[in-house]
């Protein structure tokens, strides 16, 4: 840890309050260059803190930055993780209030639900598909903290990775049969195409950035206890969303997920 | 244009394919081109290969994707004839030198048991028309110098057609969206596209009932039998020797291309 439990929290509440406020703010590295990848994750674990003393819950995982293209643009290696709370869901076909987000984009992506336990290191595909008790496709809502979504690593960790809301679909299904690699996803804004993807575009695989999950709490000595629901990483480029603006995700073999923005 | 002038546009492409040295644009040394007149050029440089004993064994769509148009800054969708002497096997090296500058793109096939004769022609006759449909590559080539094409250059050169590669499985459309099904292209073993059938018109089918319709409109069907390529779903990825490609699409299997 490069800082103190005083800067620490004083960061996480810049940031906590910038996202419960709607506002965006500069970069936390802007006035603090020195910090680390774990300095990020220590500011994650202290928002998280704070909405738990607030009453809220963790709703599930997430993992961010897992296209190659975003992987590169950054110069990282691995994904990113963050947290989902219980506030941040919208029912499928839900409306999503914009006025309580500061610039959101959306992302079609295959979340999971584990029936047993995740630990690793050494977790692979194989071992995540063996513990999921089935997927369903979603919708991530972004909406980074920081002026025009312009961040770095460990500025976009400590920003507990633009969570903001998300829409789980209505389709759930078990794994077997079921060809994640090259399951397709168009996303229509307003009726129009404005993104496709197949799940490959994820790490090569929707389950590579769970099992990658699984390493990275294994690290920290934590795992992914059974019934824990993912989201495993935007596979389609996000989209940005303004009040007016109708959003539908169709999935292959998954069914379809939609939101308006109000 | 005139029809020596079509004749002997016609005539300059085919040699342009035969000999492998690529022309100067059509739409610099034609200005007035029109997009019927490409057209009939194109015709008559099949002629020629048909003179030579080819036969027409299926139709293309060219330039449906926004990638694609975006890239060759074209916004319409155009068609070409594929020919017998297009085919290769899946597996059989294609000899990277047997063309001028071949780029690959990755498409769903579509297999006719019926005609299909615009206009008229719904998506939902276009699925009562299909076989079946197969993952495939198509290799597109320019006889036009660096690719500087506009769209009456690329239609006068067959629709860039260069060949193509069927893979895999026959699968009927019963019971699959293509629309929603993921393609994943490899180049060398690395992920260089993923996309949806959406990206061609919304639907590979919504493709083909716009070649019937539009070929339809010139007097000519699209027959059972034929093979028709449904336009790209990934963007044009330069082929050298050496390279090997594979696609993948969602409920469909896989198909890939090697170049020697």
């Amino acid at each position: 840890m490069t800082i103190d439990q005083k800067t620490l929290d004083s960061l996480a509440e810049y940031l906590e309050s910038a996202e419960l406020e709607a506002r965006e703010v500069v970069k936390i590295t802007d006035a603090h260059p020195q910090l680390t990848l774990d300095d990020g994750y220590a500011i994650q674990a202290a928002i998280r803190a704070r909405k738990e003393a607030r009453g809220n819950q963790v709703a599930g995982l997430k993992a961010g930055l897992t296209s190659r293209a975003k992987m590169k643009q950054m110069g990282v290696e691995v994904p990113c993780f963050g947290l989902l709370f219980d506030y941040m869901s919208i029912a499928n076909g839900g409306d999503v209030k914009t006025s309580e987000l500061i610039h959101p984009k959306v992302e079609a992506e295959i979340a999971f639900v584990l029936k047993a336990p995740l630990r690793g290191p050494g977790c692979h595909v194989g071992a995540v598909l063996a513990a999921t008790d089935f997927v369903v496709p979603a919708v991530e809502i972004i909406d980074s903290r920081y002026e025009n979504f312009r961040f770095d690593l460990v500025s976009v960790v400590a920003d507990n990775t633009s969570s903001s809301r998300f829409v789980v679909g209505s389709v759930a299904r078990g794994i077997e049969g079921l060809d994640l690699r090259t399951l397709g996803m168009v996303m229509e804004k307003n009726g129009e195409v404005v993104a496709m993807a197949a799940g490959a575009s994820v790490l090569g695989h929707p389950a590579e950035a769970i099992a990658q999950l699984a390493n990275h709490l294994a690290a920290r000595g934590e795992e992914i206890p059974a019934g824990t629901y993912i989201m495993s990483g935007g596979a389609t480029e996000a989209i940005p969303v303004a009040a007016g603006d109708s959003i539908q995700v169709r999935f292959q073999d998954l069914g379809s997920v939609s939101m308006r923005f109000v | 244009m005139t029809p020596e002038q079509i004749k002997l546009h016609g005539d300059a492409l085919y040699q342009a394919l035969v000999d492998r040295q690529p022309l100067a644009p059509l739409t610099e040394r034609e200005p007035d081109i029109t997009i019927d007149d490409a057209y009939r050029i194109q015709l008559r440089m099949i002629e020629r290969r048909l003179a030579k004993g080819e036969t027409v064994i299926g139709k293309k769509i060219g330039v449906t994707s926004k990638a694609v148009q975006q890239m060759l800054n074209v916004y319409q969708p155009d068609f070409g004839l594929l020919l017998s002497g297009m085919v290769y096997a899946e597996g059989q090296a294609i000899p990277a030198d047997s063309m001028i500058a071949p780029r690959a793109e990755a498409e769903v096939a579509f297999i006719l048991k019926r005609d299909l004769d615009g206009p008229g022609v719904t998506a939902a006759d276009v699925l009562r028309a299909t076989d079946f449909v197969m993952p495939c590559f198509e290799i597109v080539d320019s006889r036009i110098k660096d690719w500087k094409i506009k769209i009456q250059d690329t239609v006068a050169d067959n629709a860039s057609c260069g060949v193509f590669v069927l893979g895999g499985t026959p699968r009927s459309l019963r019971g699959l969206d293509l629309s929603v099904a993921g393609m994943v292209v490899e180049k060398n073993g690395e992920i260089v596209s993923t996309s949806a059938g959406a990206s061609v018109q919304g639907s590979p089918v919504n493709a083909v009932a716009w070649l019937a319709n539009t070929l339809g409109a010139l007097g000519i069907p699209l027959k059972a039998g034929e093979v028709i390529l449904s336009g790209s779903q990934s963007p044009l990825m330069p082929v050298k020797a050496g390279d090997f490609f594979t696609c993948s699409v969602g409920g469909l299997g896989s198909c890939s291309a090697r170049f020697s």
